[in-house]
């Protein structure tokens, strides 16, 4: 089939392409970017007005499955991908059963593939049950399809396991995705200040996130292992990235949306939907997030996607599951990020299309090349969206199973800028809006 | 962000549920006050109940165990002539899995008219009081380290009652003030009242310095921060605090923290002292100045009876 996208924006934030043309995508591939005379397509999308980008690449996806999932759990999630533009994602190994046997990966790839709405890039767990003792059949994993190790939120406290842990994994050349959190210092519901004192909320300092850092950096000086750093939540935190990065260790690193555009005052009256992890930290350590994103010293805008069920939500702020459903927001929340921050669109772009891609590396193998951007013979993962549209996140209008956000039109009042109208994953159409939702 | 409007406050501002002390204007706390004053006179009556809520159904649900809040709670209730139904949920249905919201739901169709409620977490009772029905108001009994708006309340009466004007005072709080959803109310209310010098006096596993946030005097010497105090209210000091790594021993606590009349000549000579209960006899106050004449533990408890009738009548005849 071959489809034909005219007339539109067209964005590739690695080639620095910018330009009003045609997008001719066949057998899965882009064939050609320029205004074609002749149109012998199948399929014409009228793009005018519109931006075409490369689809999204998110680093931090929870999609409940296999274990957390009501029926169906799988297949929303990665519809709530495609509608986000979102076309590869990583999804985190704390499922039930942990992601730490190469036939469960297996399972999921298989069954992602059968879906065929989104890429999806499984973490496999770094050590077994993520119980940071025995580490994992990692090459066996990957083979399955693993593209890094992670331990999700859950913190490695024997740092001799630790450090083997990152010795192992470099000598094949592995990404281990680590969140920076001190097993000990971790503990608690928000971020340490004054929201969290007044509140009576226990608070996690800032130090549960620097003393991780400074394990891991010096563990990386010795290992050279490259490690992924996940949801960076201070502006101390940046700052210790910052120069990890100018001394030349193997570090990249990614922040929320949620981290980018709110802090612990938004907890409001205990609102749950702002209980999230890592927590909302104060207004400098989002601004220093902001301008790190900004200038690459964190690399990548993830949603952090993950549907919590209602009934793990109305409960005590301390109690409510932390989460909120992010894979519907990532472009337009990366948008608002970039009208602030007096960022172009491809500038603002890099951050969820190439940008990611670069953190996975090799291990998504002659993807590398042209997942996350829109190259003549590269891969036709693409996402046309309307700049200009706004809307308002309301729960009849997210495709997730989960409905919490703390950008709910309810919460914020807030209207979000920026449309999904098809989302393409490998030339087929994932996604296609039946027409402008009103906001 | 939208900034929501305080859920203890109808659209006229008056008080419909009590949550905390934050956000309430000196004028309602004030009035609370003056009610409970009139109620104090019921409370020396042969006959000690008035009308006020007659036909209402109570409900003490208590999610964490309290002997005696409950108990003034439920006299309270009582002298207001409400009928008070006494529920330990601690060991009923939640011990069976039954979620909060349900629970609330359940008791709500039997037709309550005012839920006190405590509970371990911080900032249980907002979330009962978005979800019940506009005619049910909700008190906070005690919510984890949040709030105790009611202790709050009546230590303040107490102040009042023996110090008459906040505008000049300075008030000492003693103990383990990071976990206390006293200290916090009492902040709070004693911020609202215009106290100009409140200070937080403890080690700094207790009193870390981010308190300083709330407009508080971070003290870590007990002399400095008891000197010249018109007011001590001293703090329970729980076991749990030495087996977190909080305190070495409740004996080197006592004898850096600790209130004995040695100490104590520091303040202010007419100064008094208050304790939320129950006390620790030689954990955070020596027995001699518990039952000294400075101290005004006892009068607490009585002007609390009298301040829960003032909130569970106020926040009874507002309208959501």
């Amino acid at each position: 089939m071959k489809i034909l996208i005219k007339g539109g924006r067209v964005i590739d934030p690695a080639s620095g392409r910018d330009e009003v043309t045609d997008v001719l995508i066949a057998s899965g591939r882009i064939v050609s970017i320029g205004r074609a005379s002749e149109l012998p397509a199948d399929r014409v999308f009228d793009a005018a007005g519109l931006v075409v980008a490369p689809g999204l690449v998110d680093l931090a996806a929870r999609l409940r499955e296999p274990g957390q999932e009501h029926e169906g759990m799988l297949e929303s999630e990665l519809a709530a991908a495609a509608a986000g533009g979102v076309t590869s994602l990583v999804c985190l190994p704390d499922t039930d059963p942990v992601l730490d046997e190469p036939g469960l990966v297996e399972m999921l790839k298989f069954r992602a593939r059968k879906l065929s709405r989104c890429r999806l890039f499984p973490l496999g767990a770094l050590t077994r049950k993520l119980e940071g003792q025995a580490l994992t059949e990692m090459a066996e994993l990957t083979e399955a399809g693993c593209v890094g190790f992670s331990q999700a939120d859950v913190a490695v406290s024997d740092t001799l396991v630790l450090q083997r842990a990152l010795q192992y994994a470099s000598t094949y050349g592995y990404t281990v995705w680590l969140r920076p959190l001190d097993a000990w210092l971790g503990k608690g519901v928000a971020a340490q200040g004054a929201v969290a004192t007044r509140l009576g909320l226990s608070g996690v300092p800032v130090t549960a996130e620097t003393v991780a850092l400074h394990t891991l950096f010096e563990l990386v000086r010795t290992t050279r292992a490259r490690v992924h750093l996940c949801r960076l939540s201070s502006a101390a935190g940046v700052a210790l990235l910052r120069a990890a990065k100018s001394e030349g260790l193997p570090v990249t690193a990614d922040v929320s949306i949620n981290s980018l555009h709110l802090t612990d005052v938004d907890i409001g009256y205990f609102n749950p939907d702002m209980r999230l992890t890592p927590p909302l930290r104060q207004g400098a350590d989002r601004d220093a997030l902001r301008s790190a994103l900004a200038d690459g010293t964190v690399d990548a805008l993830v949603s952090d996607h993950n549907p919590v069920a209602e009934d793990m939500k109305n409960l005590p702020f301390g109690e409510a599951e932390p989460g909120a459903t992010g894979l519907e927001l990532l472009l337009s929340l990366a948008l608002r990020w970039g009208q602030d921050s007096g960022l172009t669109l491809p500038a603002t772009l890099a951050r969820v299309t190439q940008a990611p891609v670069c953190v996975l590396g090799e291990a998504i193998g002659s993807l590398a090349t042209s997942a996350g951007r829109l190259v003549e013979g590269g891969v036709a993962d693409v996402c046309v969206f309307d700049p200009a549209a706004q809307w308002s996140v309301t729960p009849a209008v997210l495709a997730s199973q989960g409905k919490h956000t703390p950008f709910s039109f309810a919460s914020t009042g807030m209207l979000l800028p920026g449309q999904v109208r098809a989302t393409l994953v490998a030339g087929t159409v994932a996604f296609e809006a039946s027409r402008p939702v009103p906001a | 962000m939208l900034m929501r409007r305080n859920p203890q406050l109808n659209k006229n501002g008056e008080l419909i549920h009590l949550l905390s002390i934050e956000g309430l204007p000196k004028a309602v706390l004030t009035q609370i006050l003056d009610t409970a004053g009139t109620f104090l006179s019921v409370n020396d009556r042969e006959v000690k109940k008035v009308p006020l809520l007659r036909g209402k159904s109570v409900f003490n649900l208590f999610f964490e165990n309290s002997t005696r809040t409950r108990t003034t709670f439920e006299i309270a209730a009582k002298r207001l002539s409400a009928d008070v139904i006494n529920l330990d949920i601690a060991r009923s249905s939640t011990a069976k899995g039954e979620s909060l919201l349900d629970t609330i739901a359940n008791l709500s169709a039997m037709h309550a008219d005012m839920f006190v409620v405590r509970h371990a977490e911080s900032g249980a009772p907002y979330l009962i009081a978005q979800h019940v029905a506009p005619h049910v108001h909700v008190v906070n009994a005690g919510d984890g380290r949040h709030a105790h708006p009611t202790q709050g309340l009546l230590d303040m009466y107490t102040i009042r009652h023996f110090k008459q004007d906040f505008t000049q005072l300075t008030v000492a709080i003693v103990g383990d003030i990071v976990h206390s959803r006293v200290a916090r109310s009492d902040i709070h209310a004693l911020t609202t009242l215009g106290v100009p010098e409140i200070r937080a006096v403890g080690p700094k596993t207790l009193v870390p310095g981010d308190l300083a946030a709330m407009g508080v005097r971070v003290c870590h010497d007990m002399a400095e921060g008891i000197h010249g105090a018109d007011v001590i209210i001293m703090l329970r000091l729980q076991n749990e605090r030495m087996s977190g790594a909080m305190l070495p021993s409740a004996g080197e606590f006592f004898k850096s923290y600790g209130l004995t009349p040695e100490k104590l000549a520091l303040a202010k000579p007419d100064c008094i002292v208050m304790h939320p209960g129950p006390i620790n006899r030689g954990v955070e106050i020596d027995s001699s100045v518990a039952d000294g004449n400075h101290s005004v533990i006892l009068p607490q408890v009585t002007f609390g009876i009298a301040v829960r009738m003032a909130v569970m009548s106020t926040i009874a005849g507002n309208q959501a």
